[in-house]
């Protein structure tokens, strides 16, 4: 029998694993609409899309065949590289977030020593394609949503590497397979006492204003300014920047499973082995789904409660609010880690 | 505010940006022309007549009984008060008494429309905030008055119940236990609307301190409605002109003294309330009586001029009849309060941004219809 | 103050002024366009008058003249009144305007200019408000036809 050379094989593996990643993202992004839409129905008090196949499960299918098949207009004075570039730019990014999220025992893509530096920075590149649809649209309107959003999300980056290197602080190391590791005796959240709390809740503020939405979806707001920075796009490069954004919701979810909530570790309450065993019978992979199903229904949650911010009663929110108590935060937990006063 | 700034080393430059006339937060076709410098509004002009229909120059040419009909179009949300205020007139220049019965059956009515008015006022201005949800939940209430009005009347929005002497129709059977029923459902709801958007931290943010109207400003711009009653202004007509069963209820005016968005949205959730025990006095002694009172097919208003005033959701409408005799009248003319009250906006809007801009309109709760009628 | 205590202090500052009370629920009070912003003046600005709140302002096209009418209230004394300016020159109207005395009329007139044709001097932005710039014609004039969209009986 024949083998392949090592080159070969290992650029097999890649593309194995590049098509999985990608029909992963895929699958999730249909799932998170329409988990969206159903969720907004609820809180709504109607019943949300329930015609196309059974219970409605193939609304998001038919919604992307028909983004699918639309024309793609775009405006004569329209900076035409950059008009293309810029949703691609994003959903790179994206994608780039999701090989770095360990999903279950085992199963981690890209498991580097810099992990959540590499997560953050590369959720900064997104910034780029937003900023970029919004100029090259040659629109006024999806300029200034533009604009709004890329301050914000600059402005709110800081707050969510901050939150996290709360817990690397007591973790010790960057790299995610450590940080849930040293999450077997427990979960950070219920560890890290006090401030892991204010960490938490504070990542889940800055992370809702990190992909646009909820109460901080200022960029795209309907009633103000018809559809910000994605206004002028229309079929394919819509459908992507649709995309991006339902990615980036399941990426900001995991990350906080993994540092707050344990990853993929099952619940365990100290030392009582029966409970133990019977919660090790669920495999890791629902465990890390269930933590962050809750996560996003958490943020779901927020959007279709509160009324959105002003762009300046945000940023305000980020520099003279969250940013401080972050700081403090970040002596608080250093001073426990040093005096070891945590469980 | 100059044209272009200079900053130190940074000039900006204003420029316009058009609002409308289609757009999901102008309530209608309402063009704004905003000149914007950056983030902040310098100027704010409105252009109106997209839905002009020269509804004054028609009732040149129809009878009195027709221009009843014609009334109901221009607010539609308080239709209900406009066909009144027509009535009223004509019953007064012709000297009719109607009775009891049908006085206390328009005011029921007239607080319901205002009720269904506010509703979708507060759906509104959820929805324009942020707040999707808000949308369905002030709809999902307002159904049950429209049902309501349907049952007697056969229409949900424009009712044309009023006819000049009484009502079309009698009062359906069920009408006073459904509107009873109503009033219990709704006062367990109207809390929950205050801890939806009255006691949320980012929606006071959003409203307290935008959009203040001084008193003089409110006064000399002509403005009338919660709108005014929330800077000071004491104008609810019926307190001052009490017309049908008004003078025999007991209801507090709702006088607030901020003047600010925050302020109007309260003027206008209090009032709910006061609409509610006007309805709640009434609704278990309606007298009984004929519904019209007998009046000519072909009605003719002597020579002279007159004028009636109602207090509708919006404000203070007025019409005011030059009559020569004959079976039209020589001139009519609707006072709108939304013409009023529209435009106060750009004396308001100066140095304050496009968000504070839709907080500000939410509030003023405007009717595009009858601005242009 | 009642309709009498008006009328004399009316005549008193403006003995041409015509006074009418029959055929109206209110105290009409008829002056020229000349005689117009300073009796409106003083009606705004006087304590025992202080008519601060501008309810309605139209104008009606009769056959010989036009005839502006103003309807005043006072918040503060809560007495009423209507303020009348009879214009006789039908080929070319014009009027103060009253724009600086109670803000709201700034509008009202830009109405009554867009569909009557009246000019109203020292007005800060007289153009059309309902209708297109560019139409031609004042629509609630009563001489006023459009084979187009008007059917007459």
């Amino acid at each position: 029998m024949s083998t392949f050379s090592p080159g070969w094989t290992m650029a097999i593996e890649w593309m194995i694993i590049g098509i999985t990643l990608i029909l992963f993202a895929a699958i999730s992004v249909i799932i998170l609409v329409y988990v969206e839409r159903k969720v907004a129905a609820f809180f709504q008090l109607r019943i949300g899309p329930n015609r196309v196949g059974p219970y409605g499960i193939f609304q998001t299918v038919a919604d992307f065949i028909k983004l699918l098949m639309k024309e793609h207009i775009t405006s004569k004075k329209a900076d035409k590289f950059l008009f293309n570039l810029a949703p691609f730019i994003i959903v790179t990014a994206a994608f780039l977030g999701i090989g770095a999220i360990p999903f279950a025992l085992g199963l981690h893509v890209f498991d580097i020593n810099i992990g959540v530096f590499y997560l953050t920075a590369v959720s900064s590149v997104g910034v780029l394609g937003i900023l970029l649809g919004g100029w090259a649209g040659n629109n006024k309107y999806s300029l200034i949503g533009a604009l709004r959003s890329g301050a914000q999300i600059v402005s709110y980056e800081l707050s969510i590497t901050l939150s996290i290197l709360t817990i690397v602080v007591l973790v010790g190391s960057l790299q995610l397979s450590e940080i849930i590791a040293s999450q077997e005796t427990g979960w950070w959240i219920i560890r890290g006492h006090l401030p892991a709390w204010i960490a938490f809740v504070i990542f889940l503020i800055a992370g809702t204003a990190e992909t646009n939405r909820g109460p901080f979806d200022l960029a795209e707001a309907e009633s103000e300014l018809t559809a910000g920075f994605h206004t002028e796009y229309s079929g394919i490069k819509f459908a992507m920047f649709f995309l991006a954004e339902y990615l980036s919701l399941f990426i900001i979810a995991s990350v906080g499973a993994t540092v707050f909530l344990g990853g993929w570790l099952p619940f365990h309450i100290g030392t009582w082995a029966a409970f133990n065993n019977i919660m090790d019978y669920i495999p890791s992979i629902i465990w890390f789904f269930g933590k962050v199903a809750g996560l996003i229904g958490i943020i779901m949650w927020f959007k279709w409660t509160f009324p959105r911010l002003r762009i300046d009663q945000l940023l305000v929110l980020e520099w003279k609010y969250l940013l401080p108590i972050n700081l403090v935060n970040l002596l608080l937990v250093s001073f426990i880690a040093l005096m070891g006063w945590y469980f | 505010m100059e044209a272009v700034k200079e900053n130190k080393d940074l000039k900006t430059q204003e420029y316009f940006v058009n609002m409308g006339p289609q757009h999901p937060s102008t309530h209608g076709v309402l063009r704004l022309m905003l000149g914007l410098d950056g983030e902040i509004i310098t100027k704010v002009e409105p252009h109106i007549g997209y839905i002009h229909r020269s509804i004054e120059k028609m009732c040149e040419f129809d009878n009195y009984r027709q221009i009843v009909h014609l009334t109901d179009r221009m607010d539609y949300l308080s239709s209900h008060m406009n066909n009144e205020a027509v009535c009223l007139l004509i019953e007064d220049a012709l000297e009719i008494e109607v009775s009891d019965r049908v006085k206390v059956i328009r005011t029921i009515f007239s607080e319901l429309a205002r009720l269904s008015s506010h509703q979708l006022w507060w759906a509104a201005t959820g929805m324009d905030l942020g707040a999707l949800t808000a949308f369905l939940y002030g709809f999902r209430d307002r159904e049950m008055i429209n049902d309501i009005f349907e049952e007697t009347c056969g229409a949900r929005l424009t009712m044309n119940y009023n006819i000049p002497g009484g009502v079309m129709f009698d009062l359906h059977p069920n009408f006073v236990q459904r509107v009873k029923d109503f009033i219990a459902h709704f006062k367990t709801k109207l809390p929950e609307y205050d801890e939806l958007l009255t006691d949320n931290v980012i929606f006071r943010m959003r409203t307290e301190g935008i959009g203040v109207i001084s008193k003089e400003d409110a006064i000399s711009y002509g403005l009338s409605g919660p709108t005014a009653r929330a800077s000071g202004v004491e104008c609810d007509l019926r307190k001052s002109h009490p017309y049908s069963a008004y003078d025999r209820v007991e209801f507090k005016e709702i006088i607030l003294e901020d003047g600010d968005a925050f302020s109007r949205y309260k003027a206008r959730l209090l009032e709910m309330w006061e609409s509610m025990s006007i309805i709640e006095q009434l609704i278990d002694n309606i007298p009984e009586g004929d519904i019209e009172a007998p009046t000519k097919a072909l009605i003719k208003l002597p020579k002279g001029e007159f004028y009636q005033r109602v207090e509708t959701a919006r404000g203070d409408f007025g019409v005011y009849v030059v009559s020569e005799g004959g079976k039209s009248p020589f001139r009519l003319k609707f006072r709108s309060p939304s013409f009023s009250n529209l435009f106060v906006l750009d004396h308001i809007a100066k140095g304050s941004k496009i968000a504070d801009l839709v907080a500000m309109m939410a509030t003023f709760d405007l009717v595009v219809p009858d601005i242009d009628r | 103050m009642d309709n009498e205590a008006l009328k004399q202090q009316i005549t008193s500052w403006e003995p041409a002024a015509e006074l009418v009370e029959e055929g109206s629920q209110f105290l009409n009070v008829i002056v020229t366009p000349d005689q117009l912003s300073a009796l409106a003046e003083k009606l705004r600005n006087e304590e025992a008058m202080d008519f601060d709140y501008m309810f309605c302002l139209t104008c009606v096209d009769y056959p010989e003249h036009f005839m502006m009418v103003y309807h005043l209230r006072s918040m503060k004394h809560k007495h009423e009144m209507v303020l009348k300016a009879r214009i006789d020159d039908k080929e070319n109207p014009t009027v103060d305007t009253l724009c600086n005395i109670w803000r709201t009329a700034e509008y009202h007139e830009r109405e009554v200019y867009d569909l009557f044709g009246i000019k109203f001097n020292n007005h800060p932005d007289l153009r059309r408000i309902l209708l297109d710039e560019d139409w031609k014609g004042y629509p609630l004039r009563k001489d006023y036809v459009d084979p187009v969209n008007m059917i007459s009986y």
